[in-house]
């Protein structure tokens, strides 16, 4: 018997040289973009499913009892109640504390250290330590620091406010039913300005000498070349940072959990919601806080990401 | 090695002679006291900053080192009267076993996560397929996802495929939600290496597997000196994934001290300070020890570089 030669179509050919060449990547990856599939957008939809339904028991959890759609029930009965706009509202007030904190100081030292500085790494090494740290851990210390308690039994910033003799600056902190969540973003900022100065500072680096020396030479003053040449420039910098903080800043948990306790009412946000109606296994809601979640960062997060996609094809 | 370059720039020291701003052009006799005052503002600022900065870590170093009775609201922010190592050996108890847990977390997790971050972002920037470009931003979004939203789920899931509650549940997590970060870093690495670097090896004909491991892998180095570092130290100090995957029996050390925390009087709190500094110590080390590349994950964060 003659072998029949394959007689291959010029599109076979093609199809095969393509499998040649980028078979091999694809497979490469292939178990990254498995597991990122699964869990991430898999994980996502299921999740989206899941906060559409009345699974709001251990029974139902466990599959022990049925589990029926309600469509958008839940998220119509969070908004509903007081406890969870209060949560949102929370987010927004913590959001903006902590991006103006952030942004300003870690702005202000980057400003200064921009220019060689005798000691200056050694400034720049301690104002970013507390990125190192956990929230956790840090935590711990300004739990203690944020000790309500005033007068005789004042510890914490509240007695170092006595000693130095600014008495009247003593408050509740986190006590506070409207605003102690701002509370909150004091150590959010303590953590996070060194990363912003970071980020500052590699775009200071970023402007080009001749900028500098070309405004000079055009007799600009110091404040006149920052203001009109070298700040501008740095306005890719400012997108980037106000994204990476804002989107810390929404999911936003570990703080709030080792600073306040979940239960406190005065500093819960949706990340905490979302935990306690785990714990207490009501899934749907649980699920619906998460997608509640994801959307707020989602409308920050998905125009970044086409911009730097955009970007990327030039 | 301009490879290397690349990764210390960000915290790379500008050189002698940058702009060195006390010579100024129209140089009178004024100028340089106008100069000091300008100097003298700036190392005044930067001081409150320091100040900001070093408070708490300044609490939490005497409160740990103060005894039982020493600890009062009035002598709150005072030295230790008698230092005391009490504190420190009563955290290391309640926190050793969670410690090594910790270790026996992050290890395998880090190596995993850099290693898949290796090959993708080695596939993705040099051998590139048509898409690549999508297939990267749908991976990057994994960056920015609030766990939150797929946390529900990922409960049954890993129940359903019985991988066990506590650090084996960890491992897992923490190797998948990293895939993005590590991906992004090695990505950018690999695009300021040459290509022609992988072009001379796809002309001699070698096939993708030993460009990869006979060129990419051996100029990775200094990328996987990030990834490994960042991974680290996200690892250890996660404390998400550990409060919905874990107790503070089978948990990680972020747990075992908010338990710790949590549970310690107003008056006593010496030991959870000792116990922060305990659990903080392995990613201060590599911090003080290889800042350079600590820096060069955060600039990453800013996925540009």
């Amino acid at each position: 018997m003659p072998a029949v030669l394959p007689v291959s179509s010029s599109a076979e050919v093609f199809v095969s040289g393509k499998l040649r060449r980028f078979g091999p990547p694809l497979l490469l990856i292939s178990p990254s973009l498995i597991l990122v599939g699964v869990f991430i957008y898999g994980l996502m939809g299921q999740n989206l499913w899941m906060s559409m339904t009345d699974n709001h028991s251990a029974a139902q959890a466990n599959g022990r009892e049925p589990i029926s759609v309600v469509g958008l029930e839940n998220y119509i009965g969070l908004f509903a109640t007081e406890a969870f706009r209060h949560s949102m509202a929370n987010l927004l007030l913590f959001t903006a504390a902590f991006l103006i904190g952030a942004m300003v100081m870690g702005f202000l030292w980057a400003w200064l250290l921009e220019r060689p500085l005798p000691g200056g790494r050694f400034f720049q090494t301690v104002y970013l330590f507390p990125m190192a740290i956990s929230f956790v851990a840090s935590g711990v210390v300004w739990r203690w620091l944020l000790n309500s308690n005033q007068g005789d039994s004042a510890s914490g910033l509240n007695r170092l406010f006595q000693m130095v003799g600014l008495d009247f600056l003593q408050n509740p902190w986190w006590n506070n039913i409207t605003f102690g969540i701002l509370a909150i973003a004091l150590p959010a900022v303590w953590q996070l300005s060194g990363y912003v100065m970071a980020l500052f500072l590699a775009g200071f680096r970023g402007v080009p000498d001749e900028l500098r020396e070309a405004a000079r030479m055009d007799g600009a003053t110091e404040l006149q070349m920052y203001r009109l040449v070298i700040f501008p420039q740095l306005t890719p910098v400012v997108m980037s940072a106000l994204v990476i903080i804002a989107h810390m800043s929404l999911k936003s948990f570990d703080l709030i959990m080792s600073i306040s306790k979940p239960a406190n009412y005065q500093t819960k946000v949706p990340a905490v919601d979302m935990f306690l109606f785990k714990s207490s296994y009501d899934y749907a809601n649980s699920a619906a806080v998460g997608t509640i979640l994801l959307a707020v960062v989602a409308v920050l997060i998905v125009p970044y990401l086409i911009h730097q996609y955009r970007e990327s094809r030039r | 090695m301009t490879a290397a370059a690349h990764l210390s720039a960000p915290s790379g020291t500008p050189g002698p002679g940058a702009g060195d701003d006390a010579a100024p052009t129209g140089g009178g006799p004024r100028r340089p006291s106008k100069y000091t005052v300008a100097r003298t503002l700036r190392y005044l600022l930067l001081l409150i900053g320091l100040l900001f900065v070093m408070i708490p870590v300044y609490v939490l170093f005497i409160t740990s080192f103060k005894g039982v009775g020493d600890a009062t609201p009035a002598r709150a922010w005072l030295l230790p009267a008698g230092w005391t190592l009490d504190n420190w050996k009563a955290a290391w108890d309640q926190l050793a076993p969670s410690i090594g847990r910790s270790v026996a977390m992050v290890v395998p997790s880090t190596i995993i996560s850099a290693g898949l971050g290796c090959l993708n972002g080695f596939v993705l920037s040099r051998w590139r397929f048509p898409g690549a470009d999508i297939v990267f931003t749908l991976i990057l979004f994994g960056m920015f996802l609030p766990y939150q939203a797929v946390m529900i789920p990922l409960l049954e899931l890993m129940l359903a495929v019985q991988v066990p509650y506590g650090i084996p549940s960890l491992i897992v997590l923490h190797v998948v939600f990293g895939i993005p970060i590590c991906t992004l870093i090695f990505r950018n690495y690999f695009e300021t290496v040459p290509e022609e670097l992988m072009e001379a090896s796809k002309v001699d004909g070698a096939g993708m597997l030993r460009t990869f491991w006979s060129v990419a892998l051996p100029i990775a180095v200094p990328g996987f000196a990030v990834v490994l570092i960042w991974q680290f130290t996200n690892a250890w100090n996660d404390f998400l994934f550990a409060v919905f995957f874990s107790s503070a029996a089978n948990g990680p050390v972020t747990l075992a001290l908010n338990n710790l925390a949590n549970g310690a009087l107003l008056t006593n709190y010496g030991v959870s300070m000792a116990g922060a500094l305990l659990a903080s110590l392995p990613t201060l080390l590599v911090y003080i020890l290889l800042s350079r590349y600590f820096l060069a994950g955060l600039m990453s964060g800013s996925v540009k570089g």
